[in-house]
């Protein structure tokens, strides 16, 4: 059987474009160039978590981290917590927030790697413990500031009236790019995924690219919470939820296999640019929150159909 | 397998290590010593029956989990279902309904969660879509339709009905009811035909198709019969609360996946029970009263239990490890 074969980062680009126009059609400025900056500015912080993301999925056995929300939290707390609004503070705040991320990441890698916890439940209970652990620094009311040079670079602009943030999301594509496809971790990372037994056989320490993949996957988390911390300027306990599973839709939606082995950071980040402009599309045309809800998930629906299918079992 | 013969000891062990619950039961006999510990009249039977009552909702869409699991998939979209099935409960039953009226409501519920559930079951098994994202996506189809029934919190249950879930009927508690029934019905199950179905569905997909397993069919019924169990906790949801919510459920469904793997169901399909999702939801509510009543800050009891929910998930492994090293 022959089946058209599309590039999914070529998909996912072509649909933001027309997401794009028609919202241009229906709700004049909507394509307006600051809004499209605006877009691109709250892509970035789904993009940047779904970072990890990504590596936990290519990973591959069930890899999925859906303790990101949580850390996003977690992150921009510390942050508010220990940066108080004074920049010369934000540098230190920021070194605590991603030590934490990469802690918790290892710890979730511990249990993966050493406990055999499958990856769904370890990091689901490690969004349960990191809830907790969030009340206790808080006491369920969160005191501090965010720092002006944070709240600049998120929501300043740098060039051309791109955002800080922005600028800070292409930098990461380009690390990850090089992470992945340059260094030998990320060769190591792919093999792994693809298969742990042939991985393990060709002299790969499986368990440490594990380890590895899933710190990376909560410090990349909790800079994320660092940059969405800069948008928002204030913190609320459940800050970071709405982006958990968004981000494993992003990184799929980019085209990266749920099944691991297969994947890239930049189809993740035309991932994270569709389903943020369908967002702000849903919320631009007014719609009730029960119909926005709908068609975002009728939409999702669609795009899987693209091609997120598995193989046929008659073959 | 024969009867015990000989020394019954170790068999007796063997058989009770092949069970994929025995790590549970061991947990839960552990979390009830605990509890007793702390509240010296925990075995009280109001008491007793008047925890897991809560917990009610839960079980129901645990064991539909459970269904879906061991069928090889996964459905996120159940705790989107339960609001979605207990607003349409709510609002068609509020201010006094006539008995036609609340037959009607009831069979709406029931016909909205196994719709869902077909819904779930065509994308996945007829084409093919990944469980995970697919029940995430649909998850917010049925999240909009609850609001769009109950924008807002609120409805009254009849006060009959509410009063009917919190008796004991014929001296029985009635979360002794619902597993019982449960039990059964999963019992049912497996002695038909559709039960080593399913099983060789989850366990090996493509032997179970060459085996002449209809896959297809019996992975679309196990997410139908998931839809129908969380409309079933909908209603207990909508008795035990007394109103309706139309985000009531959201927390179930994470929640049901945690109770599923403590009860000893893998999640890559194939093996687990509806028993050890049982005590899985015990585990939880058992973990949830010993938290409260340690006399910790209300602050840290978040943490805790969830540190206990971890400690409780890592067990298997832990005792896999140490069995290891004793080996080595």
């Amino acid at each position: 059987m022959r089946r058209l074969r599309l590039n999914p980062i070529v998909i996912a680009l072509v649909l933001a474009v027309i997401l794009f126009v028609v919202g241009g059609l229906v709700q004049p400025g909507f394509a307006s160039y600051g809004q499209a900056m605006n877009i691109l500015r709250l892509a970035a912080f789904l993009g940047i978590v779904a970072a990890g993301q990504t590596l936990v999925i290519i990973s591959g056995g069930e890899g999925i981290d859906l303790s990101v929300g949580a850390m996003i939290t977690l992150g921009a707390i510390l942050v508010f917590r220990f940066g108080d609004g004074q920049n010369d503070q934000a540098l230190l705040a920021l070194a605590i927030a991603l030590g934490v991320g990469l802690l918790i990441g290892a710890i979730n890698g511990l249990g993966i790697t050493l406990l055999g916890i499958p990856p769904l439940v370890m990091t689901l209970g490690m969004a349960g413990v990191v809830g907790g652990l969030i009340l206790v620094i808080t006491g369920g009311r969160v005191e501090g500031e965010a720092a002006p040079a944070l709240t600049n670079l998120v929501s300043g602009s740098l060039i051309f009236g791109i955002p800080g943030v922005v600028l800070l999301w292409l930098l990461l594509g380009g690390a990850m790019w090089m992470v992945l496809q340059r260094t030998a971790y990320g060769r190591r990372l792919f093999a792994v995924g693809t298969n742990r037994v042939t991985a393990k056989l060709s002299g790969v320490r499986v368990p440490s690219v594990l380890m590895l993949t899933y710190s990376l996957s909560g410090m990349l988390a909790a800079l994320g919470g660092v940059v969405l911390l800069g948008y928002t300027e204030q913190v609320f306990l459940n800050l970071g939820d709405p982006y958990t599973l968004p981000s494993v839709a992003a990184v799929v939606v980019g085209g990266t296999l749920l099944a691991g082995g297969v994947g890239s950071y930049f189809g993740t980040m035309a991932g994270a640019l569709v389903l943020t402009l369908l967002t702000s599309l849903l919320t631009a045309l007014e719609l009730p929150e029960s119909a926005r809800l709908i068609v975002y998930g009728a939409t999702l629906l669609l795009l899987l159909s693209l091609y997120g299918r598995q193989k046929a079992l008659r073959q | 397998m024969s009867a015990a013969r000989g020394s019954v000891g170790p068999r007796l062990r063997r058989v009770a290590l092949r069970q994929s619950y025995a790590f549970a039961l061991l947990l839960l006999v552990v979390t009830v010593a605990i509890n007793y510990y702390l509240q010296p009249n925990f075995f009280q039977p109001g008491i007793l029956s008047g925890n897991l009552l809560l917990f009610v909702p839960l079980m129901l869409v645990a064991v539909g989990q459970t269904a879906v699991v061991i069928g090889g998939g996964i459905d996120l979209s159940l705790g989107a279902i339960v609001s979605m099935a207990n607003v349409i409960f709510v609002s068609l039953m509020s201010q006094e309904p006539s008995p036609s009226r609340i037959l009607l409501a009831l069979a709406a519920g029931f016909l909205a969660g196994i719709l869902a559930g077909a819904l779930n079951g065509f994308c996945v098994a007829v084409l093919r879509f990944q469980p995970i994202v697919t029940t995430f996506a649909t998850s917010f189809i049925f999240a909009g339709l609850a609001l769009y029934v109950l924008p807002e919190p609120g409805g009254t249950m009849p006060p009959g009905l509410v009063n009917f879930f919190y008796t004991n009927p014929l001296g029985l508690p009635m979360v002794l009811w619902v597993v019982v029934l449960l039990l059964l019905l999963w019992g049912l199950l497996r002695s038909t035909r559709y039960g080593p179905y399913l099983y060789a569905t989850g366990g090996q997909d493509l032997s179970a198709f060459v085996s002449g397993v209809p896959v297809s069919s019996v992975r679309f019924l196990s997410y139908c019969i998931a839809g129908l169990l969380a409309a079933a906790g909908a209603l207990a949801l909508a008795l035990s609360t007394g109103t309706g919510n139309p985000i009531g459920g959201t927390d179930l469904m994470l929640q049901s996946i945690v109770a599923v793997v403590l009860g000893g169901t893998r999640l890559s399909g194939g093996q687990g029970g509806v028993v050890g999702s049982i005590i899985g939801v015990m585990i939880l509510s058992l973990i949830q009263s010993i938290v409260s009543f340690s006399g910790a800050p209300s602050s840290w009891q978040t943490l805790i239990n969830g540190l206990i929910v971890v400690a409780a998930l890592a067990g298997p492994g832990i005792v896999a490890l140490l069995g290891r090293r004793r080996q080595a």
